[in-house]
């Protein structure tokens, strides 16, 4: 402790900052996760492999992290677009549309459900058409899911990425076009690198809130066994039967799987800031 | 704010709560959701009497939420003198888990512990377009049904087992009959909801379905509520008597010195007044008297109990409902 403190202590109080962060940390995540950890423990291993690995939960598991995972993509995509617009094109009521990006933060996500299953059910404003014209149907399937996680995650990737492109220098596009760079040139190879970090940020955070969305999901999935059963509906069915353990069981597997692909994108993004380093 | 100031402050709080715990009785009732107006009324006309009869004021709070949910809070924890639950298999996970109540509770008020009943009908939409009148024709290609999941909602499994129920009386008792009539059953069904209002409102505002399996109160609150006629009550030929389950949770009471009031409260649920309170909030009746004068309110129809067509709570729910149980093989044919 003498020895981390000496060498740490450029600024005073590193000792009990940290041991306020171990405590916080301790009280609010760690506990309450190896409580989880705990419960699952009560289970042979036999049984937990059989829980975690029945047909509906393996269902479940697939649509949970698929739709999170293409949600994280899509968001990646378009939410890149909205900061840039935001960011780069002063424009009447920018203000206002800034401000609705919150929303889906500051909503409660049965209101975001019951709001989106209204509009997207088949005689809804946007599913009676799209159900009409092309046979698309959204509310009560797959796709309504993947609807409502796009829907949450949206600002995370915005409110990631936008300080980084307020802080990206104009000039370095303006030498990169005087250079011969085409445009398709200067975004890959000029601001993408530098917004690459943020955007896995938002990326990750978008997708770690998607796994575990129940709120906005239990109203438009339909929540049919084998098709469009999210995984923390597979928790609370468990625990509906006072199936605690089993129910566990399903929430460690999720948070193990979250935790290693949380990891994998940070090392990604450890990856991707040395290599922005590196060439500027 | 200085010193003195806080200390006086802290002393009225102390004396405050001192009095609340001396002079007043307080009871908690851990219900579910479709009894929030049934109780608040109940609730009022019973702590009334109560103060007349005994000169002490009784407070009754409420915890509505699904029944299920309701009985897990009470497992871990929460303090309920009564519990008025959808079904008596929430109850009987009192008894069982957490030893709340002797195992025996269902005999220890009159009717099963059910001082009202009920039973599951169709809400079909208006001029009935499918022309749906009996359980038979759910089961018809091209008929879409609405009803949640039995294994989140308690209502759902009421609505379950009626059509088992009615499939295994229709077949003579054929076992093999009433589940291939259960698969067919959820096959016509595009959406699970995970309670019995969700349900409802995926029926009436999302327009998805011809035909609602409904809790009788909550489809004639749908009729009303989602007015313009759009919807319509169809009575089938048979369906099941539910019987919501009411008991006093002992370890509760003897803890915090409230049986007397919370054997009382429950007891007066069965009184003709409370009777006609429960038939004007769309629950059947037990007396028999009162149901007679309402008995233009609810259709005849013939009515089986949970008894005589799958046993007790328990072994309904390990047979039907549990993981692997007949509920689960209609959506995975053959496993476990």
């Amino acid at each position: 402790m003498r020895a981390l403190l000496r060498r740490h202590s450029v600024l005073p109080g590193f000792g009990i900052a940290l041991g306020f962060t171990v405590l916080y940390l301790s009280l609010v995540v760690l506990v309450p996760l190896s409580a989880a950890f705990q419960k699952t423990f009560t289970l042979s291993w036999d049984a937990f492999v059989a829980d975690v690995t029945a047909p509906r939960v393996l269902a479940s598991l697939q649509l949970s992290f698929g739709a999170a995972l293409a949600a994280a993509l899509l968001n990646a995509v378009f939410g890149l677009l909205v900061a840039w617009v935001l960011v780069r094109y002063p424009f009447h009521g920018r203000r206002l549309v800034d401000a609705l990006v919150d929303l889906p933060f500051a909503l409660p996500t049965a209101v975001a459900g019951i709001a989106l299953t209204a509009v997207y059910a088949p005689n809804g404003w946007i599913g009676k058409p799209l159900a009409d014209l092309f046979g698309v149907k959204v509310a009560f399937t797959p796709l309504g899911v993947l609807v409502a996680l796009a829907f949450i995650g949206l600002p995370f990737v915005v409110r990631t990425v936008q300080p980084v492109l307020e802080d990206l220098e104009r000039e370095l596009e303006e030498a990169a076009q005087s250079l011969g760079a085409t445009r398709a040139q200067t975004f890959v190879r000029v601001i993408l690198p530098t917004v690459a970090p943020a955007l896995l940020t938002g990326f990750a955070l978008a997708f770690a809130r998607a796994v575990g969305e129940y709120g906005s999901v239990i109203f438009i999935a339909g929540n049919m066994p084998m098709v469009s059963e999210i995984a923390p509906l597979m928790i609370v069915t468990k625990l509906e039967q006072y199936d605690v353990a089993g129910a566990t069981a399903i929430a460690v597997v999720m948070l193990v799987a979250s935790f290693a692909l949380l990891l994998a994108v940070n090392g990604l993004q450890w990856w991707s800031r040395r290599y922005a380093e590196a060439r500027s | 704010m200085s010193r003195p100031n806080f200390r006086f402050l802290l002393a009225a709080l102390a004396a405050l709560a001192a009095t609340a715990a001396l002079g007043d009785v307080t009871l908690l009732n851990v219900s579910y959701d479709p009894t929030r107006e049934l109780y608040a009324e109940f609730n009022k006309a019973f702590a009334a009497q109560w103060e007349k009869d005994h000169h002490e004021k009784l407070t009754i709070r409420q915890s509505h939420g699904g029944s299920g949910k309701q009985a897990r809070s009470v497992i871990d924890g929460l303090e309920a003198d009564v519990v008025t639950l959808a079904l008596g298999y929430d109850i009987d996970a009192l008894a069982d888990r957490a030893k709340l109540l002797p195992a025996d509770w269902q005999a220890r008020l009159p009717h099963n512990s059910a001082p009202y009943t009920s039973t599951i009908v169709f809400v079909v939409r208006r001029g009935n377009p499918k022309g749906i009148r009996d359980w038979d024709d759910l089961v018809k290609p091209g008929v879409s049904v609405i009803v949640s999941n039995p294994k989140t909602s308690g209502g759902a499994r009421w609505a379950y087992l009626a059509a088992w129920g009615q499939a295994l009386n229709a077949s003579g008792r054929n076992e093999a009959a009433a589940r291939d009539y259960i698969a067919k059953l959820y096959r016509n069904v595009p959406v699970l909801d995970s309670g019995a209002r969700g349900s409802t409102v995926t029926f009436a505002e999302r327009g998805v379905g011809d035909v609602l399996l409904s809790w009788e109160n909550e489809a004639w609150l749908a009729q009303r509520e989602f007015g313009g006629g759009k919807l319509e009550v169809v009575v089938p030929s048979s369906s099941i008597l539910a019987e919501p389950t009411v008991a006093v949770v002992d370890k509760v009471v003897d803890k915090r010195r409230t049986r007397a009031a919370a054997e009382a409260y429950l007891k007066a649920l069965y009184t003709p007044e409370s009777q006609e309170l429960v038939a004007r909030h769309y629950y059947r009746p037990v007396d028999a008297q009162v149901l007679a004068k309402h008995a233009k309110d609810f259709a005849p129809l013939k009515l089986f109990t949970l008894a005589q067509v799958s046993g007790d709570w328990r072994a309904t729910q390990k047979k039907h409902f549990d993981d692997g149980g007949v509920f689960d093989q209609v959506y995975q044919p053959g496993k476990r």
